[in-house]
């Protein structure tokens, strides 16, 4: 009987596990967004000096490593596992980006969520008595996911209300046995939901319920409520989705509202930056984390988050078949004291 | 989740709380700007009538010379501002099908001339050529079977 | 006036295409597909020439028009080879078009490359 689980999908960290550093690096529309200053580095441009936008994501990616090593005082070798991934096809930006590091890597691959997918594999292997350091690390690139996924650049096309902006950027965060915190204590891991929503310029709506169904599974399998914490956080569900996820936990009796917010809707102006439904990708929930919500944390504005980083799962080829978009929520506590 | 709320409830909750695009706003732009490319298409073409030409050869050249100013804003990176703006407006002209073409030309050049700019070119532009060509083998057809 | 019944007719067809963006669930290539299907077919029931004469650019430059083309081009090439040109008339009247995207495609990807938007 596995002794750290709890309920369904949560599973206990035992030992105080710390975020001891973190860096964001974003594109030039996130540097003009309302959390700009909390950014380690905003580039001039998408291409950073790069010859294409894939190279841009992991010369991106490489960077943030090495300030997030920096960051802590610790020496790179001194990292035991890189734990990453990103939305290019075999994700690629992470296994460039990190081919020179020799550091023992796991790719990961979970769309939108995988900075708190990553984190939570990376806190499991240091719980689990595997690692006493490891980066959990994600990125995203607005010209990379649009040629992959959508349409060339230069095509005059129209975005429809409903959809999103895919953040330029890329952050993570080094978790650490040692440290005083903030603290990850708690980790509750999404099952793939998925209601039917076909429609891949609403992602919000498809990847709402799996919020809703992660939030209210992480109530349920530890007793906590909403009142334990300052802060219910998604990583990109835009104000289309977070609307339906507001809804979705109160019908099922969990009203959150009052306490909660997403990195969709915090990282652009959502009035001025032509952003439509707001703000998506790996990146959007990976820069709030390791600029604004960690360093937010350490000055005490917030003492207890909820990070549910959120994924619509698919591919071009599953669209054009008709397949529906699944979504994926996963959740971590964040704690500045441990209770 | 299914048992509070059937996959039909939750997509008919979807389309409530979706914002609709400002359809009037938009088709006054697109009626606007496709209005203003076809003006500049029948000036092209008058003046090269003007020039002596016949006015099936004035038509050819129209097209081509057209074609050449969708790719071109293409090229200078104005022609996806054009569309942000004007939708239909600049997707349905023939400028839009240069477009169309030679903004996945741009885009892959990345991968390489030939299978990057060579073999994505038509991906957008592909089905066009494919449905628009048997629709006329299938016209020309019926044509010979009336005639006959 | 001739530019006057271009931008009614031209602008007219844009926004029906604007209609099915908005309204629909069509993709932009279904859309294209649709029109440039609609032209040909409008052409073989010989509607498609009665908009040419009013609307002249205003007919010919929506990728309707494209099809008019296709359709015209086939019709030349039955009367003139038979049935065999039904497979050789469109594509020779929408040569120009073609090649001339191709081409200039081509041209265009040697010396510039996609900028990031705003």
């Amino acid at each position: 009987m596995a002794s750290k689980r709890k309920g369904k999908q949560t599973v206990y960290i035992q030992n105080p596990l710390s975020i001891i550093s973190t860096a964001a690096i974003v594109g030039p529309k996130e540097g003009k967004g309302p959390l700009a200053s909390y950014f380690d580095v905003v580039m001039d441009d998408d291409k950073w000096g790069e010859k294409s936008w894939e190279k841009a994501e992991s010369k991106m990616l490489k960077e943030t490593l090495n300030k997030i090593v920096n960051k802590s005082g610790k020496p790179m070798d001194s990292v035991n596992y890189l734990v990453s991934g990103d939305l290019l096809n075999q994700c690629t930006a992470s296994s460039f980006a990190f081919r020179d590091t020799g550091i023992p890597f796991f790719g990961v691959y979970g769309a939108c969520s995988t900075m708190a997918e990553s984190l939570s594999l990376g806190a499991m292997l240091i719980d689990g008595g595997f690692a006493d350091d490891v980066v959990c690390i994600t990125s995203s690139h607005f010209c990379s996911a649009e040629k992959q996924f959508r349409y060339p650049l230069e095509l005059g096309s129209q975005r429809t209300p409903t959809s999103q902006w895919t953040v330029t950027g890329a952050g993570g965060a080094m978790i650490s046995n040692t440290g005083i915190g903030p603290y990850i204590s708690c980790i509750t891991t999404g099952k793939v939901v998925d209601m039917g929503v076909k429609d891949t310029n609403n992602m919000g709506a498809a990847m709402a319920p799996a919020a809703a169904d992660t939030i209210i599974t992480h109530f349920k399998d530890t007793g906590l409520t909403k009142d334990d914490y300052d802060l219910i956080v998604t990583g990109d569900l835009g104000s289309v989705g977070k609307d339906l996820c507001n809804h979705l936990t109160k019908i099922q009796g969990f009203d959150i509202e009052d306490k909660y917010n997403d990195c969709g809707v915090m990282i652009f102006d959502m009035q001025k930056q032509d952003a439509h439904s707001g703000a998506s990708g790996c990146g959007c929930s990976a820069v709030t984390l390791a600029g604004y919500l960690y360093h937010e944390m350490k000055k005490g504005k917030y003492n207890n988050i909820l990070f549910v980083a959120t994924g619509a799962l698919m591919s071009t080829t599953s669209a054009q078949q008709g397949e529906s978009v699944s979504g994926i929520a996963h959740a971590i506590r964040i704690q500045n004291k441990l209770s | 989740m299914q048992k509070v709320i059937t996959n039909e409830e939750y997509l008919e909750l979807v389309e409530k709380k979706s914002p609709k695009s400002k359809l009037f706003r938009n088709i006054i732009r697109a009626y606007v700007v496709g209005g203003l490319i076809c003006i500049v298409g029948q000036f092209i073409n008058n003046l090269i009538v003007s020039q002596g030409m016949s006015k099936d050869s004035a038509s050819s050249v129209t097209t081509m010379i057209m074609v050449f100013i969708g790719a071109f804003l293409t090229g200078i990176n104005v022609y996806d501002e054009i569309g942000r703006f004007a939708g239909a407006g600049s997707i349905i002209p023939i400028t839009g099908f240069a477009n169309s073409i030679v903004s996945p030309a741009m885009e892959f050049k990345s991968e390489g001339y030939v299978t990057g700019v060579g073999a994505r070119m038509f991906f957008i532009a592909g089905p066009v050529l494919v449905f628009g060509i048997s629709a006329s083998v299938i016209a020309g057809i019926f044509h010979y079977i009336l005639i006959r | 006036m001739q530019y006057l019944n271009a931008f009614i007719i031209g602008g007219f067809i844009c926004a029906v295409g604007q209609l099915l963006i908005d309204k629909t669930k069509m993709t932009s290539a279904r859309i294209l597909v649709l029109f440039v299907t609609a032209g040909t077919i409008l052409t073989a029931l010989g509607l498609y020439q009665k908009i040419v004469d009013v609307g002249g650019a205003g007919a010919t430059i929506p990728l309707t028009g494209f099809g008019y083309t296709l359709a015209k081009g086939a019709f030349k090439d039955v009367e003139q080879f038979g049935l065999y040109g039904a497979f050789t008339g469109g594509v020779k009247a929408a040569a120009i078009g073609i090649t001339a995207a191709v081409f200039f495609g081509y041209l265009i990807s040697l010396a510039a490359s996609p900028k990031a938007k705003r």
